[in-house]
C-alpha cells in the first residue's frame, strides 16, 4: 500500500540559515508517527513546508502519490489534511460551537449554495457531538477566548478533526496542558485513530506523551534527520541521547 | 481549573442574542422612519434622507472593516463612482433609475474585485495604501474629466426614480423609497453576515492563517468581502444622486472616505446596527451642533474621541457592555 504522506529530501533555507536540510520520511496509513528535537531543530519550520504554509526551497510532498509541494493551505486542507498549531488559533470572538462549524463548512457544497444553504451548513448536530467528544459540553455557546487554556487545547484539537480528516499534523498538542487533560486528549487522538483509521504526525516536546502515543519516532536536530524507530529504539539510540535526551 | 475562568467561559456569547435583536431594532426602526418626517418640513425630511444614504455606505465599509477585517479608504470614492454613474446613465443617456442603480453596483463590484487582488499578496495594511491611491485618482478624474464627469461644475437636474407610476419627486415620497430600499440592503447584510460567508469573513478577521488551515479560501473571501462592500458604496451613490439632485465631486474625496471609516468605528465595527448610530453621530450630529457655528467640529471631534477612550467598540460596543451589566446585576436564577 503507497503511504498517505511522502516527503522527499525536503529543504528550507532562510538565507544563510538551513532551517529544514534534506528530510525524507513517509507516513502510513492509520500511523502515529511522532516527530521529536531540540528547539529550533527545525520540525515547526517542516511542518509549514508540508502543509504549504512556507514554500520549501527543494523537494516535494506527495499525499497518496499525487504531488501537492507548493500546494495552498485552504486547498491541502480540503483534500483532508488538517493541523494544529503550535500556539493557540482559536477565533476568540466566536462561540464553541460556531467556531467548530467553521472548521467544518468550507468542506461542504459550493461557495453559492454555502451563501443560499443552511445557516450552520447542517453542522450542528456534528458539532455537538465532538463538543461532547472532547468533552467541552458546558461550553458550547461560550466565546472561545475566554475558554481556559487547556480547554482551547481541546477546542483547537477538535477543529482539526471536525471534517473527518484522513491525516492530522499536530504542532505540541501537549504543550500548556494539565496532566488530566492530557490524558483525556490522548485517549481521544487514539480513539479517532482507532476508529475512524486517521494518520497523525505529531511534534511533541513532551517524551512521555510521545512515547506512548507513538508507534515509530523520527528524531530531528539542526535540520537533519537523526535517527528513526520505535519509541524503544529511539531511547536507546546514543546519538538522540547525546544531542536531545541527555541534555 | 480555577473558578474565575469557568465563569467568564460559562459566560454566552451574547453577540448573536444582539444580532437577533437587531432584525427587530431594523424592522422597527424603518416603520418609524416611515413616519417621521411628519411635521418635520423640507430640509428635516432631506437630513433623515442623508442619513439612510450614508448609513449604506457604512453598512458597506462596516462589511469589510467590521466584519472581514480589511481597511478601505476608499468608500467615498466607490460612493462617488455609483453616483457619477447613475447621474450619468439616467441624465445623458435616458436609462432607467433601476438599471443604473444595478449597474452601479456590479460596477463598483467589479472595480472592488479588481482593487482587492494586489492586496492579497501582502497584509491587509496594503489593502489601505491600494485605496488610498485609488481615492485620488477617482477624485481627479471627477474633478478633471469635464467632457464626462462635468469636472467641478457638475452634474445637475438628476431626475428621481418613478416607482411603478409614483411620482418620486416630493421629498417625503423619495423619503419613504429610501426607508425601503434602506431596509432591503441591510437586511441582505443580515442575511450575508450570519450565513457561513459571514462566519467565513469574521474568521478572516481574527486569525486568516488559522482559517486557511481549516479549508477557507481566505482569497476568495477577502475579495468577496471588499467587492460587496464597495458595492454597497456604489448603492449608496446611486441613492445620493437623486436625492441631492445635483453631484460635484467633493463630497467622494479622501476626507469623506476618512470620515465614513471613523462612522463605523463610532458607531461600532462588527455590529448590524452600528452604521446606522455612527452615520447618525456624522449626518444628524452636526445639525444639531449648528447653533455651535464654527465649534462643532472641535465638538464632535471630542465626542467621538472620549467615545473611543470609554469604549473602542463604538457605541453598539457601549450598549451591549451596559446590556451585561444590567444581566449581571440581576438575581442569578438560571446559572448552574
Amino acid at each position: 500500500m503507497s503511504p498517505v504522506l511522502e516527503v522527499h529530501e525536503l529543504h528550507k533555507a532562510f538565507g544563510g540559515i538551513k532551517a529544514v536540510n534534506g528530510v525524507s520520511f513517509s507516513v502510513r496509513e492509520g500511523e502515529i508517527l511522532g516527530i521529536i528535537g531540540p528547539n529550533g531543530c527545525g520540525k515547526s519550520t517542516l511542518f509549514n513546508c508540508i502543509l504549504g504554509q512556507l514554500e520549501p526551497t527543494q523537494g516535494s510532498v506527495k499525499l497518496d502519490g499525487r504531488d501537492v509541494t507548493n500546494l495552498r493551505p485552504s486547498a491541502l486542507n480540503r483534500l483532508g489534511v488538517s493541523r494544529t498549531f503550535q500556539l493557540l488559533q482559536v477565533f476568540p470572538e466566536l462561540s464553541v460551537r460556531e467556531n467548530l462549524i467553521l472548521a467544518g463548512q468550507e468542506h461542504q457544497g459550493s461557495m453559492l449554495g454555502r451563501l443560499f444553504g443552511a445557516r450552520d451548513a447542517g453542522l450542528s448536530e456534528k458539532a455537538e457531538q465532538m463538543i461532547g467528544f472532547f468533552k467541552l459540553g458546558h461550553l458550547t455557546d461560550a466565546k472561545a477566548g475566554g475558554l481556559s487554556y487547556g480547554q482551547q487545547k481541546l477546542l483547537d484539537a477538535a477543529m482539526a478533526f471536525m471534517a473527518g480528516p484522513r491525516l492530522v499534523l499536530l504542532d505540541e498538542p501537549a504543550g500548556g496542558v494539565n496532566l488530566t487533560m492530557l490524558g483525556d486528549l490522548k485517549e481521544r487522538l487514539r480513539a479517532i485513530n482507532a476508529e475512524q483509521g486517521a494518520t497523525f504526525v505529531v511534534i511533541e516536546h513532551n517524551m512521555d506523551f510521545v512515547m506512548s502515543l507513538c508507534s515509530r519516532v523520527i528524531v530531528l536536530a539542526e535540520g537533519r534527520m537523526l535517527a528513526e524507530g520505535t519509541p524503544a529504539e529511539v531511547r536507546a539510540n546514543p546519538a538522540v541521547i547525546e544531542a536531545y535526551l541527555g541534555h | 481549573m480555577s473558578a474565575p475562568a469557568t465563569a467568564s467561559a460559562a459566560r454566552p456569547a451574547s453577540r448573536s442574542r444582539l444580532r437577533d435583536g437587531a432584525l427587530l431594532a431594523l424592522v422597527l426602526g424603518a416603520a418609524i422612519l416611515w413616519f417621521a418626517p411628519a411635521g418635520m418640513g423640507r430640509y428635516g425630511t432631506y437630513v433623515l434622507s442623508l442619513w439612510l444614504v450614508m448609513s449604506i455606505a457604512v453598512m458597506g465599509l462596516n462589511l469589510t472593516l467590521g466584519y472581514a477585517g480589511q481597511t478601505s479608504l476608499a468608500q467615498a470614492a466607490f460612493m462617488g463612482l455609483g453616483a457619477y454613474a447613475t447621474a450619468i446613465l439616467t441624465t445623458t443617456y435616458g436609462v432607467n433609475w433601476y438599471a443604473a442603480f444595478a449597474l452601479s453596483g456590479l460596477l463598483t463590484f467589479c472595480i472592488g474585485i479588481l482593487l482587492g487582488f494586489p492586496a492579497l499578496r501582502v497584509r491587509t495594511h496594503y489593502l489601505a495604501f491600494v485605496t488610498l491611491a485609488f481615492s485620488t485618482l477617482i477624485w481627479l478624474l471627477l474633478r478633471n474629466e469635464q467632457w464626462l464627469t462635468g469636472g467641478v461644475f457638475g452634474i445637475a437636474n438628476i431626475k428621481r426614480p418613478v416607482f411603478f407610476g409614483l411620482r418620486l419627486d416630493g421629498a417625503l415620497a423619495f423619503h419613504r423609497f429610501l426607508v425601503a430600499v434602506t431596509l432591503i440592503l441591510a437586511l441582505a447584510l443580515w442575511w450575508l453576515v450570519r450565513s457561513p460567508w459571514g462566519r467565513a469573513f469574521m474568521a478572516l478577521r481574527e486569525n486568516p492563517v488559522r482559517a486557511a488551515s481549516l479549508g477557507v479560501d481566505t482569497r476568495a473571501y477577502t475579495l468577496l468581502a471588499f467587492a460587496i462592500g464597495s458595492a454597497y458604496g456604489g448603492f449608496a451613490g446611486a441613492l445620493y444622486a437623486p436625492l441631492v439632485e445635483f453631484i460635484d465631486p467633493s463630497p467622494f474625496s479622501l476626507s469623506q472616505s476618512l470620515f465614513l471609516l471613523l462612522m463605523v468605528v463610532a458607531g461600532g465595527s462588527g455590529y448590524l446596527l452600528g452604521p446606522f448610530i455612527g452615520a447618525l453621530l456624522g449626518v444628524v450630529l452636526p445639525e444639531w451642533l449648528r447653533f455651535a457655528g464654527s465649534l462643532y467640529l472641535i465638538i464632535f471631534a471630542s465626542i467621538v474621541l472620549m467615545l473611543l477612550i470609554i469604549c473602542p467598540q463604538g457605541v453598539s460596543g457601549l450598549a451591549e457592555r451596559g446590556w451585561q451589566a444590567l444581566r449581571r446585576g440581576r438575581p442569578a436564577g438560571g446559572a448552574p
